[in-house]
């Protein structure tokens, strides 16, 4: 999932204060599950920002708050449209794509971000996300026994480990396992060393985001007339 | 009257709220500003219970649960206090001061400690002063009613 964190009330304060009608617009899906902007916290931000912008000395201010349950897709955002004439301002709970995604779909309101997104992680503990995928375009899980050298190895080496993995931790952070001790036991117990031992490609990083924005398009599922938009 | 501090006290059935009850059988003086709103545990208070207390303008709030180790659901009371010590730093970054909020451990038995908790919370609203979120009494008296009701319903809504 796309993990997320809140920002500081002040700070959103601070982007919407010249707004008189704002709307808070929470995500029911991945930032729901990472406890940032789901229900719950969008109801817990609006009653924070209502009191900053009030002590800000702006009491007429309205904040509403509304949570769709995917914020990344147009046909869930129909829901908004008729409420959104009502409001200068839009401040999603979303990840970046829900952001962007309202700002689309609305071009005429200002629409601003309540969350700093993270990254693509997973749940490690009640309460502790980890980051576990970059996004790269080029996956090779399959040659690192599923462990990513990119996301896992803060040198995103491919032939690891590097002279800084001192008893299974990284050099970088003593806290921080070595993604290439990780990716090492795991080949052993799966009975997978000895394919290591070949020296392992460079990565094709033209897949990556350094070509700009990606894009998937499946002509099979377009529909004539329809898609894809750009 | 209308400046007389609202101390609203979540209040865990097992200890504090058992204990405001000793202390009024003990016929204890303690200050008269506190409302007590009777939870089945201090685990059931989150963040949004925390803030919608501020937002309608109380101008303290205590979280009073069991004894640590004591909780009768286990881990109740120390979930309320990492909730607790999280809203603190939003009521940081909304403005407001942090020390107007403050989680209590106590027992049943202990109703000379609910008296003293209400009144250290009285002592330090004395300084701090009433809520820049105040209403006019009435309706900050209405708010207070209306969000004891709102927490007899939600219990009730978990019993079923």
């Amino acid at each position: 999932m796309i993990v997320a964190d809140r920002k500081n009330v002040a700070e959103i304060r601070d982007m919407i204060k010249n707004h008189d009608r704002v709307l808070l617009v929470g995500c029911g899906t991945c930032v729901t599950v990472c406890l940032a902007g789901g229900e719950r916290e969008t109801g817990i931000l609006g009653s924070a920002v209502r009191m900053a912008l009030k002590l800000d000395g702006n009491p007429g201010a309205v904040v509403d708050e509304c949570t769709i349950e995917r914020q990344c897709e147009d046909a869930f955002i129909d829901i908004l449209a008729t409420r959104v004439d009502d409001y200068d301002a839009i401040c999603s709970l979303g990840c970046g794509a829900g952001v962007q995604a309202l700002a689309e779909r609305f071009p005429a309101k200002p629409v601003y971000p309540g969350l700093n997104t993270q990254f693509i992680g997973i749940l490690e503990a009640q309460g502790v996300w980890t980051e576990k995928c970059t996004g790269c375009g080029s996956c090779r899980l399959g040659e690192f026994a599923g462990i990513c050298p990119i996301t896992r190895c803060a040198k995103k080496l491919f032939n690891g480990p590097c002279g800084g993995s001192r008893d299974g931790k990284c050099e970088v952070n003593a806290e921080l396992e070595c993604g290439w001790q990780l990716i090492y036991d795991r080949a052993k117990a799966v009975g997978a060393v000895e394919a290591l031992e070949a020296i392992a490609a460079p990565q094709d990083w033209s897949t990556g985001l350094d070509g700009g924005p990606r894009k998937v398009v499946r002509e099979d599922q377009c529909i004539a007339g329809l898609g894809p938009k750009a | 009257m209308e400046n007389q501090p609202v101390i609203l006290a979540f209040c865990c059935h097992y200890c504090a709220y058992a204990a405001a009850d000793l202390a009024g059988s003990m016929r204890l003086q303690y200050p008269a500003s506190v409302r007590a709103l009777r939870l089945p545990c201090t685990g059931k208070v989150e963040i949004d219970y925390i803030l919608a207390a501020f937002e309608r303008g109380v101008d303290a709030v205590i979280v009073a649960g069991c004894l640590e180790g004591g909780c009768h659901f286990v881990e109740g009371n120390l979930r309320a206090r990492k909730r607790v010590e999280r809203a603190k730093e939003m009521l940081e970054e909304i403005g407001l001061e942090p020390e107007r909020l403050e989680m209590f451990n106590l027992s049943s038995a202990e109703g000379t400690r609910f008296a003293e908790i209400v009144g250290d919370m009285s002592q330090r609203l004395s300084k701090l002063g009433p809520s820049p979120l105040r209403p006019d009494r009435a309706t900050l008296e209405q708010n207070v009613e209306d969000m004891s009701k709102e927490a007899s319903e939600a219990v009730a809504g978990d019993a079923k």
